[in-house]
């Protein structure tokens, strides 16, 4: 048995030995008991929220959640929810990716020139430390109302991030790689390429991971401010008019936004960190 | 002459002060020589190769590398560093490959080399894992095969088999000295360990203990093209060892004493 096994192995076929497959079965019912867990608490959740609502907490306060539903129903119908969520997401989007890109090139560059950094550091701590979200009434002046300003806020926030991020990750990068790499006959951009940018893609998708979230929150404060179409619109539409239902639906799409974005990312996490092994 | 180096001290500055790590070296290695360097660990051995290899300066004198004065990093040598420089996040075969790559080999040619060297090593069937997945030793014999298949003319090997056990190190040796039967190349060892340098070796420098200074060069009279299994049971294996250990032991012992 043990021989065909051995001799299945030396031709290549994949050969899961029982060990391999008590595990792989160990981790499956294990997976299972914690979605079942998971699948609970978010029933248990609804379950009590329904049951406050109009019992013990006025309805007009915390809505319901079948209110809710109905709500988001009749939006996807009438089209409200694609009309307001595209342009939220479009804005988050370019914000995203402008942030991103500028603050990586920024970052690699910075982390390269260690004096362009000396001489920029206070100026970049002091802007650092402003709350972005206090330039949104600026963007507004300077943008409009139009989806420039929300891009403009978004990308603010993430490019600081990302700008401090790469900039740490290519701090970091063991000098001895860059040093054997050289003398293997790479040049500067091989090195770029092979060593600085991979060694710091962990810094770097850690600076994504966290500023997906303040890409969304920028847009959104954007759209609450001054704005005609997109989700924080019709949030703050809703808040005006009392409507709790609706700005429950609204905080809902957000984050369901973005928990889709950040599970996009933690498989982009996996796949690009994969070299680091199980182990 | 492949390396010359002419009168170099090297002095670390740490915390404001100067410390001599290695003084007055002076040292001519022919081209298609395989030299050993041997010493007290401490002695300045990685430091002389990290400025052959032009990662650090010389604080005095000049290291002439096939004509040029080393300045800056050298690219025409090959280094297999003391500490693990194998990029982790590129498999076993992309590491390999990386060096062809930057030396203009076809994409084809480089999957077959590499294939091959790794062979030669052996970790056939373990191009497609990460430098994560591989034991120390694995890592070192992934460095090696990296070394080898790009093909430069010299060759500065940092205690390459440092991490192996004795009978994988045997096997290594042998494949070391076959390929350098083959292509000639000019070869600085570093080892801690005695019978390595003189089974491999045809000249073993002996540095004394920090800062580190040339105490003796000891011609190996084994033949070039030597077995290493049975090398160490031939009388002038004996003489030599016993001639480098008197060299090496007082070293050895004064760094203790310190
Ligand atoms: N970057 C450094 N800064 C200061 N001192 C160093 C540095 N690198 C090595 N040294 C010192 O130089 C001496 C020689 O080190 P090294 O060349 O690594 O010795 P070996 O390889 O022979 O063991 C040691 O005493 C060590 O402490
Ligand atoms: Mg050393």
């Amino acid at each position: 048995m043990s021989g065909l096994a051995q001799a299945a192995g030396a031709l290549g076929a994949e050969v899961r030995s029982p060990a391999v497959v008590a595990l792989e079965a160990a981790g499956r019912s294990h997976r299972r008991r914690v979605l079942l867990l998971r699948v609970l608490v978010g029933v248990g959740f609804l379950a009590l929220w329904y049951g406050a609502s109009g019992r013990w907490i006025d309805t007009l306060l915390i809505s319901s959640p079948d209110l809710v539903a109905a709500r988001l129903w009749r939006w996807t119908l009438d089209g409200t929810l694609w009309n307001n969520l595209s342009i939220t997401l479009l804005a988050t989007v370019l914000g995203f990716g402008i942030g991103c890109t500028s603050g990586f090139v920024l970052g690699l560059l910075f982390g390269r020139f260690t004096t362009l950094a000396e001489v920029f550091d206070p100026y970049i701590t002091a802007i650092y430390s402003i709350p972005k979200i206090a330039l949104a009434p600026l963007f507004i002046i300077w943008f409009g109302i139009g989806i420039e300003s929300k891009v403009a806020v978004s990308a603010a926030i993430v490019f600081f991030v990302i700008f401090l991020n790469t900039y740490s990750g290519v701090r970091e990068v063991n000098p001895l790689y860059v040093h054997t790499t050289r003398i293997m006959g790479g040049g500067e951009g091989a090195v770029l390429r092979h060593v600085i940018v991979p060694s710091a893609a962990a810094w770097v998708i850690t600076g994504l991971k966290v500023s997906v979230p303040y890409a969304l929150v920028g847009t959104v404060i954007g759209e609450f401010m001054s704005a005609n179409r997109g989700i924080g619109y019709l949030i703050s539409q809703a808040t005006g008019l009392f409507n709790t239902t609706s700005v429950y639906a609204g905080i809902l799409v957000l984050a369901l936004v973005g928990a889709v974005i950040n599970t996009g990312l933690k498989y982009l996490e996996a796949w690009v960190l994969r070299w680091r092994g199980a182990a | 002459m492949s390396i010359s180096i002419q009168a170099v001290r090297k002095a670390y500055v740490a915390r404001g002060a100067e410390r001599l790590a290695l003084d007055r070296v002076d040292l001519e290695i022919a081209a298609g020589e395989f030299v050993a360097f041997v010493g007290p660990s401490g002695c300045g051995k990685s430091t002389l190769m990290n400025m052959i290899a032009g990662i650090l300066p010389v604080t005095e004198g000049v290291i002439v590398h096939e004509g040029r004065p080393v300045r800056g990093i050298n690219q025409h040598v090959g280094y297999m560093t003391q500490a693990d420089a194998v990029l982790p996040w590129r498999t076993v075969r992309q590491n390999v490959e990386l060096p062809l790559r930057f030396h203009g080999v076809p994409r084809r040619d480089r999957a077959a080399r590499a294939e091959a060297m790794l062979d030669q090593v052996g970790l056939a069937g373990f191009g497609g894992s990460f430098p994560a997945e591989l034991s120390g030793g694995m890592r070192k014999r992934v460095a090696l095969a990296q070394l080898l298949a790009y093909g430069p003319e010299t060759l500065l090997m940092d205690e390459p088999f440092g991490a192996l056990d004795a009978q994988l190190k045997l096997l290594m040796q042998e494949q070391l000295l076959r390929i350098w039967t083959a292509r000639r190349q000019t070869v600085v060892f570093v080892t801690h360990d005695l019978a390595e340098a003189i089974t491999l070796a045809q000249r073993v420098v002996v540095f004394s203990g920090r800062p580190g200074r040339i105490k003796q060069i000891e011609d190996v009279a084994l033949p070039t093209d030597r077995d290493p299994f049975r090398a160490r049971f031939l009388p002038e294996f004996e003489r030599a060892y016993t001639r480098l250990w008197e060299a090496l032991a007082p070293e050895i012992r004064r760094g203790e004493a310190a």
